[in-house]
């Protein structure tokens, strides 16, 4: 479904993404894990549109997504951090998404009803909690029952609850065939989600391999000690 | 015997008199009457006689009065002098012209063809006319203790060159000028070389250059004149012992348009005048010895502009209202004094609650200097530099001349 | 495009710094209005909080708005939006609003009180300079990443064009006094909105006389249907310029 061949983007001497291809495709979920300053926001970013790669391609369903805008109907953003203009209210942000997307897509409105969103439409953005604000954005993202969906950092800042409802979410839509990206710095969160791992470092796609991979090469049942063990024999095999 | 020799020139004062009065007949000229034109009756009028004139329309081309006669008109006769002749010329002392309605002056580069012109003569009143479309109106050349009275003077034309001057005054000496509205004119009123004269109660406006202009002429005064919407205001100059005294200069907006222009003008007096809504209300260059007070300066650009030539101007107990820049000038050397005037812009304080400010004013703002300097930098006019500036200028002085200041403002208006 | 700046405007119409903005104005107006005895007196009063405080809060709310707004438009460009869309959205939110506010707060009292040319064309080139400010902040903007950075270039802009601009012109005067510079000055003017709208304005009151040569050579010129359209689609051009240059960089911006 999104394809990436070779593509690189510098800030300036940084190098964020160097030459990295991947392929993702429907049903799976997949966790874009690595440090901090890795490159995994730019990788999505760059699937998104809003950076432009230096050289290379992705596309979207087979089509380049350089230039291209309507694809991004099929994908549902969740940001890391959700800021929205401060006297709008949450009612008014959902609004204006549907104004946006249009009145043709069916709507998913679980999250809003399992968060309590429903009960708190007229409150403005800028009184809502940190937490609140996340809920709103994970509502949007799901909003529209999109094909894809890319959630960065999804639990960060919200209540075990919510964390748990929102996990259950991701599992059911992979269930139903869509794409599920995921970026996390909370491994064990992710354990129960992904059917792949992507692991960046400086910029570079260290390895992209399947949960069952995984567990196979390192007889890791959890994700974050498998990481663990391949990273040991990965910068073992450098030091040699 | 004594006493009869004193009587006797009595008597023969007496009997002349008496002839004077039997001998001045009233002519009358009219359709129905002996004498159907002005012009004939002239010819046989003698001195003392009255030309009584019926209301009608007449071209006598060129009308000269060589005695002393009255002519008078009734019911305002129209005098056509058809766009060629001067109308009325003045030969004679003691010539009264009243009550006639003046047109259509013949226009010409070369001669100052007039309304009415007086000729080196004395003594003669010209009063209660109308005219209209002359080239000059009134014209004096040579002329003493003439009076022009009442008389209400109009020219349409657009440009200077097509037109003369309403009343015209040349080396002539106790004038009276009384009461007249003039319009239209290049220069309302003009003097050269006038002494001892009176203007007063004169209305002049909408004239093409000046309302009131005179040159070398000493020891006049204007009294209670109102001069509004001139093109160039009013312009006096080379001249000393000018007295100026409640008139009203409104009104003259434009490049280089003057309330009041001074060049060259010295031991002069101006009080109770009101400079209300010109470019500048007086402008003075080279002028000394003039004392001005009591004056009223109301929403100008400029209330006063001082060049550095001037000396010895005394300005005290006059009100500064609203102007956009109180005093210009355009040098660092003062030589005139401020003293006791009401400045609306004084910011000032009074602890000891004499009615007088306790630090000077200083009436000349930074922007006006640079503008004295550089006039293209009024495209800056009302930009927030220009007010920075003045801010920045009134706490530290550094252009603006340290002596040009009121030591001794007002905190009211004076009246 | 509609569907955001709908919303835009709304969010900032209900800005708390907005609503100063628009009270202040409005008071100032009114106070202005009452305490001078003439009316054109007032306008005049006016112009110079128009020509000043119009573009400071124009270009500093525009840019701290936007970068405010960074996390927003991040999720405006995930939505199937083109890029073009969501900055002229931006743009036309920003200026609709802050016109508003304008109209309200200067707009009223000049309806009150001064209901004729120079009222009307004073709200139309205040509309114009609120519009070119907001246009020049996003162009700042859009070539500064950092937050203070920005705000601190779109601060040194307005001083730029309220003074520094003058100061450099006054300076140029004086520099080539012996040379007659007026008719070049109507080009200049073209290079500030302040200048040219404070031009505009003044020409049309009679204090224009006092501007001596200098104000009839500059009369001939704004004084006339040529001049105004022209000196019209300058400042227009103030707005259309920086928008289309913002847009072209915010296209290719990584955000």
């Amino acid at each position: 479904m999104i394809t990436a061949s070779n593509i690189s983007k510098k800030f300036g001497k940084l190098k964020a993404l160097d030459d990295i291809s991947l392929t993702c495709n429907k049903g799976e979920c997949i966790a874009l894990i690595g440090p901090n300053g890795s490159g995994k926001t730019t990788l999505i970013k760059s699937i998104l549109g809003m950076v432009v790669p230096d050289s290379g391609t992705i596309k979207f369903n087979g089509a380049n997504i350089l230039h291209s805008w309507q694809y991004r109907s099929q994908i549902g953003y969740m940001p890391q951090i959700g800021r929205y203009p401060d006297n709008m209210s949450i009612g008014d942000v959902f609004d204006m998404m549907k104004d946006i997307r249009g009145p043709q897509n069916v709507l998913d409105e679980e999250l809003i009803h399992l968060f309590g969103l429903k009960e708190q439409m007229k409150k403005k953005m800028r009184t809502l909690s940190g937490g609140t604000r996340q809920k709103v954005s994970a509502a949007l993202a799901f909003l529209f029952d999109p094909e894809v969906l890319v959630l960065d950092e999804p639990t960060a800042g919200l209540d075990p609850v919510a964390s748990e409802m929102l996990k259950e979410k991701i599992i059911a839509q992979k269930r139903k065939g869509k794409l599920v990206m995921i970026t996390s710095h909370v491994l064990s969160e992710l354990d129960e989600l992904v059917t792949q791992v992507i692991y960046m470092q400086e910029g570079n796609l260290q390895f992209h391999k399947t949960i069952d991979e995984l567990h196979a090469e390192t007889g890791e049942n959890k994700l974050s000690k498998a990481i663990a063990n391949v990273m040991l024999k990965t910068s073992h095999e450098k030091n040699h | 015997m004594g006493g009869h020799a004193e009587v006797r020139p009595f008597f023969f004062i007496l009997s002349i008199f008496y002839c004077g009065i039997a001998s001045s007949r009233t002519i009358h000229v009219g359709a129905g009457r002996t004498y159907k034109n002005i012009r004939t009756a002239l010819a046989i009028s003698a001195d003392g006689d009255t030309v009584l004139v019926d209301a009608g329309h007449y071209k006598e081309q060129s009308l000269v009065i060589t005695k002393r006669i009255i002519l008078k008109g009734v019911q305002y006769p129209v005098l056509d002098g058809e766009k060629k002749f001067e109308i009325i010329a003045v030969r004679a002392n003691g010539v009264v012209i009243d009550g006639f309605r003046i047109v259509h002056s013949g226009i010409s580069s070369m001669e100052d063809l007039s309304g009415i012109k007086i000729y080196d003569r004395k003594n003669v009143v010209i009063k209660n006319n109308i005219l209209e479309d002359t080239f000059f109106g009134i014209y004096t050349q040579n002329g003493s203790n003439c009076i022009i009275q009442n008389n209400q003077i109009t020219a349409f034309a657009k440009e200077e060159q097509q037109s003369g001057n309403g009343i015209h005054c040349w080396k002539s000496d106790s004038m009276q000028i009384i009461g007249n509205s003039i319009s239209g004119h290049r220069d309302g009123i003009y003097f050269e070389f006038v002494t001892n004269s009176v203007i007063w109660r004169n209305l002049s406006s909408k004239n093409l250059r000046y309302g009131l202009h005179f040159m070398f002429s000493h020891n006049d005064s204007y009294i209670a004149n109102y001069f509004s919407n001139n093109g160039a205001g009013v312009s006096v100059m080379y001249s000393h012992g000018v007295k100026m005294l409640g008139n009203v200069f409104e009104e003259n907006w434009g490049d280089g348009a003057y309330g009041l222009l001074l060049k060259e003008i010295t031991d002069s007096y101006i009080e109770g005048n009101s400079f209300v809504k010109n470019t500048s209300g007086i402008y003075m260059e080279g002028a000394s010895r003039i004392t001005m007070q009591r004056n009223l300066f109301k929403d100008n650009g400029w209330a006063m502009k001082i060049q550095a030539s001037c000396m010895e101007i005394s300005v005290s107990s006059n009100n500064f209202i609203s102007n956009t820049f109180d005093v210009g000038t355009n040098g660092t050397l003062v030589l005139n004094t401020f003293d006791n005037n009401y400045w609306d812009k004084y910011d000032g304080y009074d602890l000891n609650r004499d009615n007088v400010g306790d630090v000077p004013y200083r009436p000349v703002s930074m922007y006006s200097m640079i503008v004295e300097k550089n006039p293209p930098a009024m495209l800056l006019f009302r930009s927030f530099l220009a007010s920075l500036l003045d801010r920045t200028e009134k706490m530290i002085p550094s252009l603006t001349p340290e002596r040009l200041k009121d030591n001794k403002p007002m905190m009211k208006k004076i009246f | 495009m509609r569907k955001i700046i709908k919303y835009v405007v709304s969010d900032i119409l209900q800005n708390r710094i907005v609503l100063v903005y628009t009270a202040f104005l409005l008071v100032t107006a009114f106070s202005v209005f009452s305490l001078e005895d003439n009316n054109s007196k007032g306008l005049l009063s006016l112009l110079n909080i128009t020509l000043l405080i119009v573009p400071l809060v124009s270009i500093i709310f525009s840019a701290i708005y936007i970068y405010n707004s960074a996390e927003f438009m991040e999720l405006l460009v995930s939505q199937p939006l083109k890029r073009k869309t969501i900055w002229l959205s931006l743009f036309t939110g920003l200026a609709v609003s802050l016109s508003i506010s304008f109209l309200i707060g200067i707009g009223i009292p000049i309806l009150l009180f001064q209901p004729n040319k120079i009222g009307l064309i004073m709200l139309g080139t205040g509309i114009l300079l609120t519009s070119a400010f907001v246009a020049v902040a996003m162009l700042a903007v859009v070539k500064t990443r950092d937050k203070a950075k920005g705000i601190g270039v779109a601060i040194l802009l307005w001083l730029y064009f309220s003074i520094l601009f003058d100061g450099i012109v006054l300076f140029m005067l004086f520099q080539f006094a012996d040379y007659p510079l007026e008719k070049a000055m109507i080009a200049v003017t073209a290079f500030n909105p302040i200048d040219l709208s404070r031009i505009l304005i003044l020409l049309q009151m009679d204090v224009s006389a006092m501007m001596g040569y200098t104000g009839a050579v500059f009369k001939d010129f704004f004084g006339t249907v040529t001049g105004m359209l022209t000196s019209m689609i300058v400042l227009l051009l103030w707005s259309a310029l920086p928008v289309w240059l913002s847009t072209r960089r915010f296209i290719k911006k990584d955000l």
